[in-house]
């Protein structure tokens, strides 16, 4: 692997000659190409679509550099990997520089005609973004989805090649490490963090400063960063995202915590379910190592800092800080009783500090900008911006950079562009499989820890799924439960038979089994669960169950008293009927039914033996005359 | 020496002990199930919480893994603990009703009647085979495997082990396997026949004074009617 870089930086002059250097290269490519090689995209085919890229503009004599390996000559196409742009949605995305035209869903056909318009200066106005309402964006900053984001850790994202330390020089990286050494003191890199009020990315939201201040203040050595990008959350991916995007501002983040608290050795650990973000944050780990960006005595200020990556087993559990650092000692990853903090006995007996990935990612624009400025954005309590994973029922899903504490509805309405196929809002899911379901009426809420947490939910590590009247809130809880009967780890007898009994019920009632009592036990035990389980995980085991019961209590009423699934998701509530006066009695649904279950004679009206049927519903999406009806 | 308030009163003990062990000696019964003096703390039975801090930023721990900490405030029985407890045992009974441990534990704490489905499971998880192979045995031959809903206890890779020596600690130690309630039925899983005892004492002293606990040899009351 090479770097592209043989200069070993020794000073702040060395780095702001190299970034400038590299710099030069890049404006010396007439047009350059971005692919957005973000996961999302890559199984959308945009790996394709570079190598068609790379064939295309070979054959046209372009000169291609694909890489700041080569010499930078004047008049290149640049044509490169990037990280994840963040429009998952419209993918595979190519951006287009200078002019940066962002087109969207590109395929391997449509190569030529992008390449066809750098000669002419034309624009291939197929393949632009179009609002629903309005005239097609040439732009990612004319596209709503982008420009109602205010993108601060993501601005390098998708603009970079990630696997090019190079180019993150070049976007003025590594400079914020160069200040916190060179005109800070530890103790003032502590206070300046307390003072923009950085908040824990992960979930929890404890003050980033205060946990490294602790850390700080411990005489034992050696001390150890960990990144936590053990990001599991079903509906979550920023984490992931930002390592393969953004590898090298997480690992400047670490290497200035490192400065801060006293210590030498940084550790990510990252699920195994990423491969993709594992590949690039190496890669990232030893092109900084290889120009002495980490390493012994970095920029000559004697200060030393490495950093090594674990990969997790894909534990759920192993998010939780206790859990991890067992993990990462090769035990099995289980919690433990806090205290004693990280901060004081984490790592192999020593002082710890645990941060999440996008925590990280914000201490190099702190230490930039200052505090002051970090405060600009967000609420009183919690500075700066937060990543969510705008999925589900949503036109535009995506990752979404926000800053805290702005109401719903501008996350799901605005930059999410609404409930897809126009159908009507019912829930949003935040916080992951611990969160909470918010009705319609909330999404005037703020979107900070205080508010979600009062509201039953939580901010989570960002996850946020949005839901439409055709999910059924039962079904949901449902769904969470079993997720997390799976990912507990265990021990506490409350969390592993908790969640198990509650899934019991929850089944219960989407069967038709639900008794009178079954709403008030389902609550005292999700109550006990939260109360009674020693990790992050039992305590907010119960969420999903308390959340759904308090703003969709009347959902589970129906399922309980009138055995009725309203909104037409769970099996053994509802049931398929013919209408005989609709049924052309074509024979295509008695054809395509799995079970056998419809009978009838061509040109006469089918009927459905209830007793055969599995409810699978292809008979519905098949009936071409709409006789078949679901209640 | 560490001085914080257990249950309104100002208490002191040496550094490092445990909220459990404090309340012992201040004689304040907790109720346990995963613990053994002579085993390590593991905290996994949830029985022995006990509520910490005041007002809303209060929460439940076990006494048995909490160390106790200078100033920290301490209730062992308020109506969170008794109430979360209760549910606790309850769950319990739903899940492995032959333990007389636990039939013990539902009489003791009013727990009259079971919500949940009713399982017949023998081992809780409880871990004290584990430990008490590790740590008094010198054994390691057993341990849990798996996580979530299908963890349990085995031995290395499911296969006999060569660890093993047939000590039979873990059997003496377990509270599920070892001493079996007689009471319980495939249907009815509350056997609560120690509710029916009143202690013959009492007409002695006028107050208990008994330290057996439950008190077997209590005779039992004649007004109501005993299951068995």
């Amino acid at each position: 692997m090479s770097t592209g870089v043989t200069d070993i930086i020794r000073s702040v002059d060395d780095l702001t000659r190299l970034a400038e250097g590299h710099r030069q290269k890049l404006s010396q490519q007439r047009t350059r190409v971005l692919v957005c090689a973000g996961t999302g995209c890559i199984v959308s085919g945009s790996l394709k679509v570079y190598e068609e890229f790379g064939r295309v503009l070979a054959q046209k004599n372009l000169t291609v550099d694909v890489s700041l390996v080569s010499e930078g000559k004047a008049g290149q196409v640049g044509l490169v990997k990037s990280g994840c742009q963040g429009f998952c949605q419209k993918g595979p995305l190519v951006r287009v520089e200078p002019s940066g035209i962002l087109y969207t869903g590109v395929s391997p056909e449509d190569v030529t005609e992008i390449v066809n318009t750098f000669t002419d200066g034309s624009v291939a106005e197929r393949l632009l973004y179009k609002n629903e309402d309005g005239p097609a964006c040439r732009t990612q900053e004319d596209i709503p989805f982008y420009n109602l984001q205010t993108r601060q850790v993501l601005t390098k994202a998708g603009l970079i090649d990630p696997e090019e330390i190079g180019e993150y020089l070049a976007a003025d990286g590594y400079r914020a490490l160069a200040k916190a050494l060179l005109t800070m003191t530890p103790r003032e890199v502590i206070e300046e963090v307390t003072l923009s009020k950085l908040r824990g990315r992960g979930g929890a939201g404890f003050p980033a400063g205060a946990k490294w201040n602790e850390a700080s203040h411990q005489k034992n050595k050696p001390k150890y960063i960990v990144c936590n990008a053990d990001e599991g959350d079903p509906g979550a991916f920023m984490d992931g995202y930002l390592l393969e995007s953004d590898p090298h501002s997480i690992l400047e983040g670490m290497a200035i915590a490192g400065y801060a608290v006293g210590a030498e050795h940084g550790i990510v650990y990252v699920r195994a379910e990423y491969p993709l973000a594992t590949k690039r944050i190496k890669i990232a780990i030893e092109q900084a190592s290889q120009i002495g960006l980490l390493g012994e005595n970095i920029l000559g200020c004697g200060f030393s800092f490495d950093v090594e990556v674990f990969v997790g087993g894909g534990v759920f559990v192993c998010g939780e800080s206790t859990a991890l650092i067992s993990s990462l000692e090769g035990k099995v990853g289980e919690p433990r009783q806090k205290p004693p903090h990280l901060a004081d006995r984490g790592y192999l007996g020593k002082p710890t500090v645990i941060n999440n990935v996008e925590t990280l990612a914000n201490v190099p624009i702190i230490i930039r900008g200052g505090a002051e400025e970090y405060n600009q954005r967000g609420t009183e309590k919690s500075s700066g911006t937060k990543i969510f994973c705008l999925t589900g029922k949503v036109n535009n899903t995506g990752l979404v950079e926000v800053p805290i504490g702005i109401p719903l509805r501008h996350i799901i309405y605005n930059i999410g562009g609404g409930i897809k196929d126009g159908k009507k809002f019912k829930a949003v899911q935040t916080g992951g499989p611990s969160g909470g379901c918010l009705p319609a009426e909330m999404l005037e809420m703020a979107t900070d820890f205080e508010e979600l947490a009062k509201a039953g939910s939580m901010m989570g590590s960002g996850g946020m799924i949005v839901m439409d009247v055709e999910t059924c809130m039962v079904d949901i809880a449902r769904y969470f439960l079993n997720f997390l009967k799976d990912e507990s780890c265990g021990m506490c007898f409350s969390c592993r038979e908790g969640i198990l009994r509650m899934l019991e019920i929850v089944e219960d009632i989407t069967e038709g089994r639900g008794t009178a009592e079954s709403l008030e036990l389902l609550m005292e035990t999700a109550d006990m669960v939260k109360s009674a389980s020693m990790c992050g995980l039992g305590q907010t085991a119960g969420n999903p169950v308390l959340s759904t019961i308090k703003y969709f209590a009347d959902e589970y009423r129906t399922h309980i008293i009138d055995k009725k699934c309203p909104a037409g998701v769970c099996r053994e509530l509802i049931s398929y009927t013919i209408d005989a006066e609709l049924c052309t009695g074509c024979r295509a649904c008695a054809g395509k039914c799995p079970e056998k279950a419809i009978s009838g004679n061509k040109e006469e009206a089918h009927i459905i033996d209830g007793t055969l049927c599995s409810k699978c519903g292809i008979c519905l999406v098949t009936c071409k005359f709409d006789a078949v009806l679901k209640s | 020496m560490v001085t914080f308030e257990l249950n309104g009163l100002e208490v002191s003990v040496e550094e490092g002990t445990t909220l459990l062990e404090a309340a012992k000696f201040y004689g304040i019964e907790i109720p346990t199930l995963c613990y053994n003096e002579s085993l390590s703390p593991y905290g996994a039975c949830r029985l022995c919480l006990v509520e910490i801090g005041t007002s809303s930023r209060s929460r439940l721990v076990s006494s048995c893994t909490y160390r106790a900490t200078e100033g920290l405030v301490v209730r062992t029985h308020t109506s969170r603990v008794v109430q979360v407890r209760k549910v606790l045992i309850e769950m319990y009974l739903a899940t492995c009703p032959s333990s007389k441990v636990i039939q013990d534990l539902a009489s003791k704490h009013h727990v009259t009647r079971v919500r949940f489905k009713q399982k017949h499971e023998d081992c809780i998880l409880c871990g004290l085979c584990i430990r008490m192979c590790d740590e008094q045995m010198q054994g390691k031959a057993i341990d849990y495997v798996g996580r979530g809903d299908k963890r349990r206890i085995s031995t290395f890779f499911d296969k006999k082990s060569e660890e093993c020596r047939y000590c039979g600690g873990c059997m003496y130690i377990c509270p599920a396997c070892q001493a079996r309630c007689q009471g319980p039925s495939e249907k009815e899983a509350v056997c609560n026949a120690c509710l029916n005892l009143s202690p013959p004492c009492l007409e002695h002293f006028d107050d208990v004074m008994c330290y057996m606990d439950p008190c077997v040899a209590c005779e039992e009351k004649s007004d109501r009617a005993c299951k068995k």
